[in-house]
């Protein structure tokens, strides 16, 4: 792998390493949790949403290097899943959300085992060719309700104590549950088993000949993030109370990647920086008359062209003063 | 398997000839990416667009220019190949150098343009596209009945395949191709303009692609959405079938689709995934795919 | 500089090149010429920068500053593929035989670029071995008739100048003998060859003078009467 993204990992573990790093992070933390006095909680959640969703897509690509572009079969599904167990089977939220995510988790499981046999450019072929697959199975199953979709989620109360109907409460879960999904993103890439994903990244048969069996820390990575993918469309879906075939389709594999892209592959906080910013930029675009996929389109054609570090990526560039290497 | 004897042989034909339409696109489109592919080494993700494209350029040039279905024939794929020389020599061309992911990532974000942009100005209903006078009517085969200009479709379609086969395998253009394939710097050390060579190819590989949408418009309805779904099944008809070889994408192309047709006849619901799980199971048996090298 | 040389005009001039693969380094002012008909061959260790001087010729190299001439056309600032066309002929050390083609493919694939190449007749009679192999696929040749093609490709073009990378490399004597056969036969003709050896026991039967390679530059020039004088300096040199 030669994308630019090869020393943002480091740089990651250096925004952590300095006082004033861990007042910034502090700083974001006191944001999160005053922001919905300011913006709008269901705005906020669904960013919330996306950002998990695009680290969780991140961590393979940022941090294994597989493209995967099928994501929003995990992230479909389980909203899906999630809607129908709370719904139909009334289930609590946290049982809903428990399964959605392992329904993704083994849904990765079977994905991975497939492509995981290709690299790079085969490997999103074979993700995007998959995840086809399921929009189609959604589409004609019958619990999925085809193009209605499953509607009038209840909320219902978390731990049977607190009531998901209020949009603070809510909020607060959501913030709970991307802080959660972050934090273990975060303890894997600097776990020793994400150095070995670093690794294989760089240079897998020679991460082959130093006997590590690749293609099981890739299965772990995409199954990890197909989990955390599943706990972010879960969670949309009970934030929502909607889940609907937009989630499985392929343009929402794309939306994700932009996210990862715009905001910096291989960083940490890129992810949460690119969902913030596409998120807000529909919610936007959707009170004007300008076409949302093409701007979209532009966007992506724009950071692939002269923008590949993403704005984190540059950021963290700029401010270590690190020349190409 | 009981139910295939209860199924007319009408019905029977009826599927596998629609089968057989599908693959001769799935073979157009999966050819021009193979050749895209060996050449720059990037999946065309803005491939079923320019499709969309090609069919558009026709419908346009019927309803403002009066330009009939064998006009459209020859300008609508120019009109297409002349966008993809454009998009080579501005953008593509700055990605060989960054990982192939990059020329992924672009052309998908070109075909949202696309796609966005014709669904902004024409709506996502599709436009009808007459079918020329001389490929009216059909012909009563006896144990089917054969519309006229799907036996044209089908015949157009697997002629001008195995014209670019014969074209790249057989001819001495073909050789400056695939040894350029193999080693561009060299082929350039012989006083060969492979920069050149590498637009042409993206020229001719998404121009098949906009000579596919005009073959498509009369059967299929003129729509910014008729090529994002069914690229996505040619993504993994050039999986099962490998990227090796351009006569194994032809092959697999026709194969699946008459292969889809004979599903929609046993099990219908199944139609739409079969493709996929068959990419499923070759992967598992032969990763490569069918016709495929390691690379 | 030898008597007699004068008389004949450089047809290669090389002066302070410097070449560099992305950010490193490689060719560190080279300066060399070779005249019209000459055999002159470049000498030095692996990692001297004999293949970097090719490349840097045909303009397979990242940047290059100094100068290349021609018969007096700068090369450095020239497109890649306009350089092969003024008639210089490339046979790069991996031979670059493709294997998706033919030997008659192989053999036909580059253009000719100025008359008074060698017709195919002409080349299977230095060639032998390729004559009648035309239908096989370019890569099931042996090892030697790989090397074969891949000159004899060279010859068809009108070429006046070869680069031949390292043409015994890897080969058994009986091969190089052949190959030494032929290299002669095209001096006889009036090519004008430029050749990377490791072997300068071969070099030193075909070439007319040699340059030294160390360190990206040219160390020294032997003309090839003077070289038993100099056996004991090209051992240094060489580290044999």
């Amino acid at each position: 792998m030669t994308m630019q993204t090869r020393d943002t990992v480091h740089e990651g573990i250096v925004m952590y390493g300095g006082s004033p790093k861990i007042l910034m992070v502090g700083a974001g933390l006191l944001l999160a949790v005053l922001a919905p006095y300011v913006l709008y909680p269901v705005f906020l959640m669904k960013v919330l949403c996306f950002a998990l969703f695009a680290c969780a897509f991140n961590l393979l690509i940022g941090f294994a290097g597989l493209l995967s572009f099928g994501h929003a079969a995990f992230f479909g599904s389980a909203a899906y899943i999630a809607a129908h167990t709370v719904k139909e089977w009334g289930w609590a939220p946290e049982a809903g959300l428990l399964a959605a995510t392992v329904v993704a988790g083994l849904m990765g499981l079977v994905f991975g085992l497939i492509a995981i046999r290709r690299q790079g450019i085969y490997f999103a072929m074979i993700t995007l060719a998959l995840s086809q697959m399921v929009f189609f199975l959604a589409l004609q199953l019958p619990f999925t309700h085809g193009e209605d979709g499953i509607q009038g989620v209840p909320r219902g109360l978390l731990f049977g104590l607190f009531d998901l109907s209020q949009p603070l409460t809510m909020y607060y879960t959501v913030l709970a549950i991307f802080l959660a999904g972050f934090a273990l993103i975060w303890r894997t890439v600097h776990s020793p088993f994400g150095q070995v994903l670093k690794a294989i990244r760089e240079n897998e048969p020679r991460a082959v000949s130093l006997g590590y069996r690749t293609d099981r820390y890739k299965l772990v990575a995409f199954v990890l993030s197909a989990s955390l993918a599943g706990l972010a469309g879960g969670t949309k879906a009970i934030v929502f109370q909607l889940a609907s075939l937009t989630d499985v389709t392929w343009q929402m594999s794309g939306e994700v990647v932009l996210m990862t892209l715009l905001g910096g592959m291989g960083t940490l906080f890129g992810p949460v920086v690119g969902a913030g910013l596409v998120v807000t930029l529909e919610s936007y675009l959707a009170s004007t008359s300008l076409p949302v996929p093409v701007v979209i389109g532009c966007i992506f054609v724009v950071c692939v062209l002269v923008f590949r570090r993403g704005i984190v990526g540059e950021l963290m560039h700029r401010l270590t003063g690190k020349g190409n290497r | 398997m009981s139910q295939l004897l209860g199924i007319p042989p009408q019905a029977l034909f009826g599927q596998l000839l629609l089968g057989l339409i599908n693959g001769s696109f799935y073979a157009l489109l999966s050819l021009g990416l193979a050749v895209i592919f060996g050449m720059l080494n990037v999946v065309n993700m803005a491939h079923g667009a320019l499709y969309m494209v090609g069919a558009f350029v026709a419908w346009l040039l019927l309803s403002y220019a009066g330009v009939g279905y064998w006009g459209a024939l020859v300008l609508a794929p120019l009109v297409v190949g002349l966008i993809g020389l454009v998009l080579e020599r501005t953008m593509l061309r700055r990605l060989y150098k960054v990982d192939h992911l990059y020329g992924l990532l672009l052309t998908f974000g070109l075909a949202l343009i696309f796609e966005g942009a014709f669904r902004h100005w024409y709506g996502v209903s599709g436009q009808p596209y007459p079918i020329p006078d001389l490929l009216k009517g059909g012909t009563n085969l006896g144990f089917m009945y054969l519309p006229t200009y799907r036996g044209w479709v089908v015949a157009a379609s697997l002629l001008v395949c195995l014209g670019t086969w014969f074209a790249i395998e057989r001819t001495k253009l073909g050789a400056y191709l695939r040894a350029a394939t193999e080693n561009p710097t060299l082929v350039q050390a012989f006083g060969i303009n492979v920069p050149v060579m590498v637009s042409l190819t993206y020229g001719f590989g998404v121009a098949l692609a906009g000579l596919a949408g005009v073959l498509a418009a009369p059967i299929y309805q003129v729509s910014p959405l008729m090529g994002s779904n069914l690229i996505i099944v040619v993504f993994a008809v050039v999986v099962i079938g490998g990227m090796g070889s351009i006569l194994g994408a032809i092959v697999t192309g026709l194969g699946l689709g008459l292969l889809e047709g004979l599903t929609k006849v046993v099990y219908p619901e199944a139609s739409n995934i079969v493709v996929f799980v068959i990419m499923a199971v070759v992967l598992m048996m032969k990763p490569a795919g069918l016709f495929g090298r390691e690379r | 500089m030898p008597d007699g040389m004068h008389t004949k005009t450089a047809m290669l001039e090389i002066a302070d090149l410097h070449g560099y693969y992305g950010e490193s380094h490689v060719l560190h002012g080279v300066s060399l010429e070779v005249r019209q008909g000459e055999v002159v061959t470049l000498l030095g260790r692996n990692g001297a920068g004999k293949t970097s001087t090719m490349r840097a010729i045909m303009g397979i190299m990242g940047k290059r500053t100094g100068s290349i001439r021609f018969q007096g056309q700068e090369l450095i600032g020239m497109a890649q593929h306009r350089i092969p066309r003024l008639g210089i002929g490339y046979v790069p050390e991996e031979r670059g035989i493709f294997s998706s083609l033919s030997v008659d493919e192989n053999l036909t694939l580059p253009p000719v670029v100025k008359d008074g190449g060698m017709t195919v007749p002409q080349i299977y009679d230095l060639f032998p071995n390729l004559k009648g192999r035309g239908s096989t696929q370019g890569t099931r040749l042996s090892g030697g008739e790989q090397q074969m093609l891949a000159i004899a490709r060279i010859l068809r073009t009108g070429a006046t100048l070869i680069l031949l990378d390292e043409p015994t490399e890897g080969l058994a004597p009986v091969i190089i003998e052949q190959i030494g056969v032929a290299v002669r036969a095209l001096k006889a003709r009036g090519f004008t060859i430029v050749l990377v050896e490791q072997n300068f026991r071969f070099a030193a039967t075909i070439a007319d003078r040699h340059y030294v390679m160390e360190e990206g530059h040219v160390v020294d020039m032997i003309p090839n009467d003077q070289l038993d004088a100099n056996m004991d300096k090209l051992h240094t040199y060489l580290g044999v």
